[in-house]
Order: C-alpha cells, then structure tokens, then sequence
C-alpha cells in the first residue's frame, strides 16, 4: 500500500533577490511501513521538502508545483483546515534540534496532551494515559512522573524522545524526521535509530528520515533518494545505492566518509561549494563540482533515467554504466 | 533562595540611605518654608520663635542627623500645613492613587497584550500596521490632554461618565475605595483609561516584538506539526513565553504609575498622592514632599521585588536556578 506518493514536488521560495527553487521537481513514494532515507548537503533542500509535506514551508516559501498524494489525497491543494487535522494526527514529524522543539515554559504533560486532544474528543485523563504509554514506548523511565517536568529538566537525547513520544501519540501513518539525530552523541544517536526503527516496523509507519549522514541511513532506510540543489538525482534500494553508486555525487558523498581500514589516507573530498541557489548554473547543478563533467552536462541538465531495478538517476555520465559493463 | 532575599534587603537600604540624602540636601535647597508659613508683616521675633521651633536655626548637617534620626525611628515629620505626621497623611491618600493606578494597569494589560500579539501575528500585513501606527499616537499624545479629550466626549457631550472625584467609597480592610462600588467605578474609568492609554502602547510594542521573535522558534513549528489551532498557539504557546518581558516593563511602569499618576489625578481632580505632591511642593511642605518621595522609594523596591516572584512563577528555568543557589 502506497501512503505516500510525491510527484514533480516543486517549492520556491520568492525573496527579493529572485525565485529560489529550493526544491524543484521531486518524486519519490513510499509505502506502509517502508524507512525512505533522503541525503544531501545543506541547502540542498531536503529539509524544504520534508517541510513541504506537512505545508509548513515559512514565508516567502510556497509549493508552486506538483502533487503530494497522502493516500490518494493531494495534499499540495487540501484546505487549511484539512491540513491541519492531518498534521500530528496522520503525518507527524520530529525536527533537528530537541532542545529548540519543545517550549520552553509548558509541562511535558500539557505540551502531549494538547497534541492528543487537538485530534480527538478525549478527556485529559485518558490523553495523559496516552501519554504515559507513548513515554514508556520510547524508553523514558518512570514516565507518569516525567510528564510533570519542564523540557529543561531532560538532557537532549531524553528530549528527542519526548519529541519522538509526540510524533508518535495518534499512531500516525508517516513520520517525517528531519535530522533528529544530528545533535545527539553518537551512543544516544545509535540508541534512537534502533528504537525508531523497531517502531516503524512494529506499527507500519512509514518514516522519512533526512539526513546528511550517509552512515545514519545505511543502517535504517530502506531505500534513499539524494537529493543535490533542490533535484533528486539519484535514488534506490540502499544496499544497491550504497554498494554502486550511479552519481558522480553520490560516490564522492561515500568516498568523503572516513571507513575503515583507511587509517592515514587522505579524505577524499567533493571540491567546491554547494552551489548558491539563487544563482544556480545552466545545465546540471552538480557540473562545476564534478569530474566526469563536459560540455553537454554544462549545457543541458539531465533528465530522469531509469538504472536497474527501482534505482533512476539524473546524469549524462553515470559512473554505474561503467562499472555495470565492466 | 534566602540568601537572594538578603542580598535584595541589604541593596535596597542602600538605596534608601542614598535616596534620604538625595532628598534632604534637593529639597533643603528649594526654598525656606517658613518664608511661606508666616505672614509677610510678621516681626523678626516671630520669624525667629518659627525658626526655632522647625529647627531651621540649626546647620545644615545637625538637621540632616535629627531628619536621619527621626527617619530611623519611622518619623519622617509632620505636615507644616496640615499639622498631621506626614507618613499618616500620604498613606490616608495613597489608596485612592492605588486603585487608580492598579486599574490603569488591568486596562494597559487587556487592551495591550491582545493588540500587541495580534500586531505580531499579523507583522506584515495592514492589521498590524495599523495598530502600530495606532500605538504611536498612545505614545505621543501628552496625559494632560487625553484626558481633557475624554472628559469632553464622555462627561461633556454624551454625558455618560462623570469627570471629577472619586464617586462613592467604601472601606473595604480599612480602606476608602471606589472600586468596590459602581459610582465609584464610573468615576475611575475615564482617569484609569487616560493613565492606562501610554502604557496599553508600550505593552502593545512588547507584546508584538516578543509575538514576533516567538512565532519565528521551533517549538511554534512544532506546535503547527502538532496540528494545534493558530488559536492555541498563540494563546497557550506564545503569550506564556512572552509574558516575562511585559511583566519587567509592566511592574516598572506600575510603580511609575503611583508615583507619578500627578498630570492625571490634577484633570480628574481625583483626591490621590499625587494631587498631595503638588499641593506639597507649591507650599514647600518638606515633610510630606520627603516622605512621599521616601515611600516612592519603597512602592518601587517592593514592585521589582514582587516582579522577581512572578518570574519564578513564569519561567521555571529561573525557579530551578534559584533553589539551587
């Protein structure tokens, strides 16, 4: 079952200094249970298109294009009022930064119990019983105590939690993480991935994970979609991705980890910058930066092409073509 | 958390031994009170018993230890003109000027905060344009003439309201007040609207900065991916966080609003401290002028004070800290 279908997903952003197309044609799809890894850079517009899914893009940010099919509803066209019924309820997402999520100056309890009674005529007591199990699922200790703390009172990892606990009070049908990780320890990191994880699998929920951490994602996803200046530009199966890359960018985000066995070898590094936005080059994004770059990549951008089974990429020059023929 | 309170104690006699020589030394240089007190065609003889009997012959220093002395023994003097110790002559009129005061305050905080979110909520477009542009004019129009304007539509043209005294009273824990008693109120409305007018734009600019900063933080997206109503948000999300700054202004202001409520009290003829002050200071009165500026003193010291609590209760970061401390 689909739950997730985004097609030709376009979100501009109108500023002064001209349209940016933060996200410009993006599709991808998910179904119930499945873990969708989306990789970039920052400002490759990753986060934009997470944003976009719940419609929450700030201003002067807009989704101009395309359709994002939540079970068979567009959502790039549903009312306000609609959207906001889905939000938290069937779509849930967790952000970046635990400590910036939660306020500041409200209990735990009534920050949860607000999220239930948002989605249904419930009373408090049997909001705050959801609660307390949401808590224990993710592995907070003595949680009915817990829910009369202030976020200050949690260290960052137990506030992800408490985020996560959130997402998660309506059982909803997708969770579009950004980034939850990334300011976490390492060990609290790993503890989290394993936990969302089992979560997904144990309730169906289809997860988006987005992430600059190609590591995060090659243990959790399913399947993952690189996404470089505001274009998907190559997506599959993970294992296939990960093994052979098919994008000169997606090899050189693999080759610029640091692995084993390779003590004392220089990193390998993409050279340049993600590209500036607002002035992006004719033809493909990525063509100043790559090595396998000619005059037609300068010229035209590629088009979407199909790569094996479930893998498409954008690229004249694919490094897959080569290593799948040799 | 006591030793925060000592800490606090021991800043604030500090200031108010600052204060008393301020006082002493500003007022002993306006004038001398007995040129006033006595007639003109009065002997040297009877200048001299007045003198004397004031202590006003004395130097300046001796003076100055006797006022400290007496200040010490909680005798700041009695009134030269109405004969009665000054301290109990403020304190007779001060409630008039608390309520007074206390309700411009409610009137700032309702017309204020609600306007001032709004304005934040809707920053760019006309709505909160407009109310900012509206909260100039709170800013810019002088006490004394609001409050002449008011008295115009409301007592004089459409004689809805009255415009001097305090109406009706009644002693409520030994206490004259109007408050508690519906003419009384129909005479505090129109100088409480005239005193709240200045603030309510103050608190508006605040609450839409603060409005402002709030809805731009995670957890306000967070709130949205909650899918809670922009309602809740901003009632619930929002105004809790920026109450912390309104409530430093507000009780800043409230103490400015006793003690200086003069310009207002004088167009409503309202019998309070501040009408005392000018009677005071227009027939040097020392006693009084000094006490009152004492009690100032005190009013702001137990305001920032009281200010500090609410923190505790508002923000539990700070309530963390302070136990630990």
């Amino acid at each position: 079952m689909t739950v997730l279908d985004v097609q030709g997903l376009q979100t501009h952003f109108f500023t002064d200094a001209g349209v940016v197309k933060a996200v410009d044609g993006v599709s991808f799809s998910l179904g119930e249970g499945e873990v969708l890894g989306l990789v970039g850079e920052s400002g490759s517009g990753k986060s934009v298109t997470g944003f976009s899914i719940l419609r929450l893009v700030d201003p002067p940010g807009r989704v101009v294009g395309g359709q994002i099919l939540f079970r068979g509803q567009d959502l790039a066209h549903l009312g306000e009022r609609e959207m906001r019924g889905l939000r938290g309820n069937r779509i849930a997402m967790i952000f970046q930064d635990p400590m910036m999520t939660l306020n500041p100056v409200l209990r735990i309890e009534t920050q949860m119990v607000e999220a239930v009674r948002a989605h249904e005529r419930v009373s408090p007591a049997a909001a705050r019983d959801r609660a307390i199990k949401a808590l224990a699922r993710v592995g907070i200790p003595s949680p009915a105590e817990r829910l009369e703390a202030y976020p200050h009172q949690f260290s960052g990892g137990m506030r992800q939690r408490v985020a996560i606990a959130i997402a998660l009070l309506n059982g909803p049908d997708l969770i579009v993480a950004d980034e939850p990780t990334t300011a976490l320890d390492v060990t609290i990191q790993s503890q989290i991935l394993a936990e969302v994880q089992e979560l997904a699998r144990e309730t169906g929920t289809a997860l988006i994970w987005i992430t600059h951490d190609l590591a995060v994602v090659a243990g959790l996803a399913d399947k993952i979609s690189v996404m470089y200046a505001g274009r998907i530009v190559e997506s599959g199966p993970t294992d296939a991705v990960l093994t052979a890359p098919g994008h000169p960018y997606t090899e050189g985000l693999l080759g610029s980890i640091p692995g084993h066995g390779r003590r004392g070898e220089r990193l390998t590094q993409i050279p340049g910058m993600a590209p500036n936005m607002a002035r992006l080059p004719e033809g493909c994004a990525f063509a100043p930066r790559c090595p396998r770059a000619s005059g037609t990549c300068r010229a035209d951008a590629p088009g979407i092409s199909d790569a094996g089974p479930g893998r498409s990429l954008r690229c004249h020059h694919p490094t897959l073509s080569a290593e799948g023929t040799a | 958390m006591l030793v925060f309170l000592l800490r606090r104690l021991a800043q604030s006699v500090f200031v108010m031994i600052a204060m008393m020589i301020v006082v002493f030394f500003g007022v002993y240089m306006i004038g001398n009170p007995v040129d006033i007190l006595i007639s003109p065609d009065a002997t040297p003889a009877e200048i001299d018993e007045t003198m004397a009997r004031f202590g006003f012959d004395q130097p300046v220093y001796v003076q100055f230890f006797r006022f400290i002395g007496n200040a010490l023994q909680g005798d700041l003097g009695r009134s030269f003109v109405h004969g009665e110790p000054a301290v109990q002559l403020i304190l007779s009129y001060m409630p008039a000027t608390l309520e007074l005061a206390l309700l411009g305050l409610i009137f700032s905080v309702l017309i204020g905060v609600p306007l001032g979110v709004y304005a934040g909520y809707k920053a760019d477009r006309w709505q909160g344009r407009a109310i900012m542009t509206g909260s100039i004019f709170g800013f810019s129009l002088p006490n004394f003439w609001v409050g002449m304007l008011l008295i115009l539509i409301f007592a004089v043209e459409l004689q809805w309201l009255p415009s001097t005294g305090r109406g009706e009273t009644v002693e409520v824990l030994g206490l004259r007040l109007s408050i508690f008693t519906a003419d009384g109120l129909q005479h505090m409305l129109l100088p409480a609207l005239t005193l709240a007018l200045y603030k309510a734009s103050l608190v508006t600019r605040l609450a839409r900065a603060g409005t402002q900063e709030a809805l731009v933080q995670d957890y306000v997206k967070f709130a949205r991916a909650k899918g809670l109503s922009e309602t809740r948000i901003l009632v619930v999300h929002v105004l809790k966080n920026i109450m912390i700054p309104i409530i430093t202004v507000l009780g800043l202001e409230l103490g400015s609003m006793i003690a200086f409520a003069v310009v207002t009290e004088t167009v409503f003829a309202w019998p309070g401290m501040g009408k005392l002050l000018i009677d005071s200071i227009l027939t040097l009165d020392r006693p009084v002028i000094v006490s009152y500026l004492m009690l100032t003193v005190i009013i702001f010291i137990i305001i920032n004070f009281t200010v500090d609590v609410i923190y505790t209760l508002l923000d539990p970061r700070v309530r963390v800290k302070g136990s630990a401390a």
